[in-house]
């Protein structure tokens, strides 16, 4: 049961359901519109960049030296530690700014979605604390240039990369019998190729057994990442001989990169693959079951294409069930807090004025208690995507506070909720909802009621 | 700035007389609660950092500890608290004294998680939830919902995560609640019944507001009175008192701040009045049930033997875990005791683990519950080896 009673206008589903809601600000308003604006320059990485990997990676060399500094009694080392611990603090709280002004400033919204999609389903957090900013950093290099790609692109742009190698232990992967690993004593870590397959391509329904996962680390062995030379293919770690990875026969020559690329791109192409990122594509987008038929066509496009996920978006777009039962998905705690502030007006100037204290307790800290700690996602199989997952009692109980409290806050002062209900919802707000909002005792009230509603909260 | 000049009126926390329970309004009226047919308590304290094991309870009797740590404030001579003419508390525990003459407080010492040399706090603290024996196995649930998954009658609030940490331990199939005392949520009454109309509409979202507003009500974090020592009661443990007095049995939380790499009599004093406050807390909240509830702190590993260079310890592997609550049979330090000589610590730096800290949580799970042991070793704790039974529960 949803408060949505009435047909919802297809523009109203482009903007909520495939976009960072109302206003519009000039978005594209239909499905070949989404796709021409995706298809076009990424303007907002463009404005607003985030902060580079490369700075991260820098900065946690930065540390390293001045760790071992601290340690031999060096002067300066215990001031440049400290000084690191502002530099990654700032450096988060700056990407989470830049992200909420690319929310609510942005005419090409379905690419703000989809590159928190794509970074969910590529989940990483920090493991190391050198990279403890990072998470930023390496959606914007392995995921962001890849969103309208092909899919083995942005897999193989993920797999590589070094925040994805320390998180998931490939750092620590030693081929067995190569020259480092019969010197070293060190074996196998099995993490990065058991998450590829299970989480990454394939999915955990899939037919793969443990050797295929034994056989794919194998694979991916002499693939590590250090701070000195960055991400790197070392064929002293990497395990001699050829590997067998769901029957098919890799590498056997000198080991080079190019052959875990070639496996990649076959698991890319794998029709596990196209079932698995398909059906999880539209279960984000459209329903927590969606419509079998609306998948079929996906995965029918995806294969058609290579992997193309412009015409695999194409396709769910084309679909009549992506424009039916509105409401069926729950926005997510970021991607609600970012609603709001585009619904309010907040705009970049506004964003970049704040404390960076407030940015820390008021905002930060509001989604930790919503259950979704900024770019800290539990694991590597990412956030929950179903709607079930955050509608729970502390869940509700911080939107509703964040709800009563931000409209107060607003640029141009709290709106009229009146007004409000329609500019933050369109045809999507329920009648009781409107009648709600004018009864309010208070504007607060008002324009609570409208950012805490479950019209608000679901797309 | 967003505009911080506009005027707060109406809503701003507490300020409004018109603000009243929202517990007490109809459309919150229907709660439900189911009982699981067991009766002991359980709660799991995490402590994020890596508390250091030899400060917290000092070997004192041995003579290199304190030759291993110039700085740093060791023994009976420097305010600790003796516990048996070896090993003494930390001077902070000073108000759990009486607590441990009564058998109410023990400690497990040499005790650590499967986890060796790479001594990172994510890691070492994903495998103390997970309690598997390596990291990256492909476990997802943490290992106090897999004791729930095999626990029967386990209904939405039997166990609860407290506060806005993440608790990996207790995430996972089987049903866990979840709330922050942090959460503020004053509503005036007419904001209240039009929020009620509006969510009434919706399956997922009137429920959930129903709960979150009677959870929020449970404590009011601003308000708590001060413990009988005087010292300020701890919001979390008030809260998971509040539920494990209903039908709550397993409520985990974290406290945060041990990791001591500099001046570590200020953080590590710190962070020992907030467990201590948190542990007077519980046992003053639960009040009879304080008898059937067993309290765990573990933390990720133990630090070094030796103090670093900035009276601090770094990272190390053994360390010590606090068991506390009228179930548990305390007034003791329970492990075997590896010594601190050099070659007797793990190489050459660290206390060595003498024991695995999950076959204390195990055994303390057995004792309240009955649970099967190949049970315990097998899912709860994948390969873990028991051992013999210490006969944790009084």
């Amino acid at each position: 049961m949803t408060p949505f009673k009435k047909p919802i206008n297809a523009r109203t589903y482009a903007i909520v359901r495939y976009g960072c809601g109302f206003p519009a600000l000039e978005s594209p308003e239909e499905a070949e519109g989404i796709l021409q604006r995706l298809s076009g320059p990424d303007r907002m990485a463009a404005l607003w960049p985030v902060i580079s990997f490369q700075a991260v990676h820098n900065a946690g060399k930065n540390l390293i030296e001045a760790r071992k500094d601290r340690r031999n009694g060096v002067a300066g080392g215990e001031e440049a530690e400290k000084e690191w611990r502002g530099w990654q603090r700032t450096a988060y709280i700056d990407n989470f700014v830049v992200d909420m002004i690319r929310w609510a400033e942005t005419d090409d919204p379905f690419r703000e979605r989809l590159h928190r999609f794509w970074a969910n389903h590529f989940s990483a957090r920090n493991r190391s604390i050198h990279l403890a900013a990072g998470a930023g950093g390496y959606a914007e290099d392995a995921i962001r240039p890849h969103l309208s790609g092909r899919f083995a692109d942005m897999l193989k742009a993920v797999v590589t990369h070094p925040f994805m190698l320390v998180y998931l232990d490939q750092v620590a992967s030693v081929g067995p019998n190569s020259p480092n690993g019969r010197v070293g004593g060190k074996g196998l870590n099995e993490n990065l190729a058991r998450e590829v397959l299970e989480l990454h391509t394939l999915g955990v329904g899939a037919t793969y057994s443990q050797a295929d996962v034994t056989q794919f680390a194998e694979l991916l062995t002499g693939l590590t990442f250090n701070y000195k030379r960055g991400m790197s293919f070392q064929p002293a770690m990497a395990e001699p001989g050829a590997e067998q990875v769901l029957g098919v026969s890799y590498g056997g020559g000198n080991p080079q990169l190019k052959d875990i690329e070639t496996a990649l791109d076959d698991l890319a192409r794998h029709p596990a693959t196209a079932a698995h990122i398909c059906g999880k594509l539209a279960s984000h987008f459209v329903a927590d079951v969606p419509d079998p038929d609306l998948v079929a066509q996906m995965v029918q496009a995806y294969t058609a294409s290579d992997g193309d996920l412009r015409t695999v978006y194409g396709a769910m777009l084309d679909h009549p069930a992506a424009w039916s039962g509105f409401g069926a998905k729950v926005k997510q705690p970021v991607e609600f807090i970012a609603s709001s502030l585009r619904a309010l007006g907040v705009r970049a100037t506004h964003l970049l004025d704040l404390k960076p204290n407030y940015v820390r307790k008021k905002m930060l800290g509001t989604l930790r208690q919503m259950g979704q700690e900024y770019q800290r996602p539990p694991g590597p199989d990412g956030w929950p995507d179903d709607a079930a997952a955050w509608v729970h009692p502390h869940g509700v109980a911080a939107r509703i506070g964040w709800a009563m409290n931000v409209a107060k806050r607003a640029p141009d002062g709290p709106p009229d909720p009146r007004i409000f209900v329609n500019d933050a919802l369109g045809d999507a707000a329920s009648d009781k909802l409107v009648w709600a909002a004018g009864a309010a005792e208070s504007r607060n009230v008002g324009n609570g009621l409208v950012l805490a509603s479950a019209e608000f909260n679901r797309r | 700035m967003m505009n911080p000049g506009i005027s707060r009126r109406g809503l701003l926390r507490g300020s409004l007389a018109g603000a009243c329970s929202v517990a007490a309004h109809p459309w919150l009226s229907t709660m439900s609660f189911a009982s699981a047919p067991w009766d002991a308590r359980l709660v799991v304290i995490i402590l994020r950092g890596a508390m250091d094991g030899l400060d917290a309870v000092q070997p004192y009797g041995d003579p290199l500890l304190a030759g291993y740590r110039p700085n740093l404030e060791v023994g009976p001579d420097n305010g600790a608290f003796d516990l048996d003419g070896y090993f003494a508390m930390h001077a902070r525990f000073g108000p759990l004294r009486d607590m441990w003459q009564r058998g109410e407080l023990g400690f497990a010492h040499a005790v650590s998680t499967p986890y060796r040399d790479k001594r990172s706090h994510f890691d070492g603290q994903d495998l103390l939830e997970a309690g598997t024996a390596e990291i990256g196995d492909g476990t997802r649930d943490g290992w106090l919902n897999r004791f729930l998954q095999a626990m029967p009658g386990v209904e939405g609030d039997t166990a609860f995560a407290v506060g806005n940490d993440e608790m990996r331990v207790l995430e996972g199939r089987a049903p866990a609640r979840r709330w922050a005392p942090e959460v503020d949520v004053t509503l005036t009454p007419q904001a209240q019944l039009l929020l009620g109309q509006v969510y009434a509409q919706d399956a997922l979202f009137g429920p959930a507001a129903t709960e979150g507003m009677a959870l929020a009500e449970a404590i009011d974090r601003q308000k708590l009175p001060p413990l009988p020592g005087g010292d300020k009661r701890d919001p979390l443990a008030a809260f998971a008192a509040n539920r494990l007095r209903g039908d709550t049995r397993i409520a985990a939380y974290s406290l945060n701040g041990w990791d001591s790499h500099q001046g570590q009599g200020r953080v590590i004093g710190r962070a020992l009045d907030t467990l201590v406050r948190s542990v007077l807390t519980l046992e003053d909240e639960l009040g009879g049930i304080w008898a059937k509830t067993a309290v765990l702190a573990m933390t990720e590993f133990g630090r070094t033997a030796r103090e670093n260079g900035s009276k601090g310890t770094d990272h190390g592997t053994g360390g010590a875990m606090l068991l506390a609550g009228g179930a548990l049979r305390g007034g003791a330090v329970y492990g075997r005791w590896p010594g601190l000589a050099e070659a007797n610590l793990y190489a050459r730096r660290d206390l060595m683990p003498t024991a695995d800290v999950r076959s204390y949580a195990a055994w303390a799970m057995r004792g309240l519950y009955g649970i099967d042991r190949s049970l315990l070793e097998r899912t709860v704790f994948p390969g873990l080896q028991m051992g013999d039974d210490p006969r944790l529960v009084a």
